[in-house]
């Protein structure tokens, strides 16, 4: 049971990998990279390291999409 | 760019933020988080209500001023809590032998200087996060 949620996570961490690498929308880019990073604090958890998706979870998804649309207002929304 | 609902709901839920990563800071000892994970959450809820409201309303938490001033001071403050330990007779960063009071295992005050560290360090990531995001929105200065 557990193999299954971790082939899922794993499949929809690739899907998104993929997904910010081909949008062409930056915004919509931030946040599929803040998706990533959500389902990569998870696999973390599933790795039995609580303290790196804590750490992810904060990092990865918060403060580095929230820089990353503080450097879109600045400049322009499209590719 | 002004949003009703972003802002009512940064509003809810910044309160809740803070608290946890004070939570999380406090403690660091006893599971999973620490001053880097604690201060990393809370630095994120200052860049959360910039971000949401204006940065007068971020500045009013925090200036800039005041992020950079506690930045730099609570490295200090990490560097002369570690030196305790070399006054008062032992290593640097010595917990017991620096005369830190030690209570009961799994309490909350049981760690000494973990304690003290694990605090100055949060704050020191919490300002170091503030003080880079109002860098990126002010521009070279």
């Amino acid at each position: 049971m557990i193999e299954i949620l971790n082939a899922l996570l794993l499949l929809f961490l690739v899907v998104c990998a993929i997904g910010v690498a081909y949008i062409r929308d930056l915004l919509s880019a931030v946040i599929l990279f803040s998706a990533f990073g959500l389902i990569m604090a998870i696999i973390w958890q599933q790795l039995s390291a609580p303290d790196v998706a804590m750490v992810e979870a904060a990092l990865g998804t918060g403060v580095a999409s929230l820089l990353m649309i503080a450097a879109i207002s600045k400049t322009k929304r499209a590719e | 760019m002004e949003d009703q609902i972003v802002r009512m709901t940064s509003r809810l839920v910044v309160p809740f933020i803070q608290v946890y990563g004070i939570y999380i800071i406090v403690h660091g000892h006893l599971s999973p988080g620490g001053g880097f994970s604690g201060g990393a959450i809370f630095g994120a809820s200052l860049v959360l209500l910039a971000l949401s409201f204006n940065l007068e309303a971020g500045m009013k938490q925090i200036s800039h001023q005041t992020a950079s001033v506690l930045e730099s001071g609570s490295a200090i403050a990490f560097l002369l809590a570690g030196m305790a330990g070399v006054f008062f007779g032992g290593n640097y960063l010595a917990n017991r032998a620096a005369g830190y009071p030690l209570g009961e295992a799994g309490a909350l005050f049981s760690s000494g200087a973990v304690f003290v560290i694990t605090l100055f360090l949060g704050i020191k990531v919490a300002s170091t996060i503030a003080t880079l995001f109002y860098n990126i929105i002010e521009g070279e200065d």
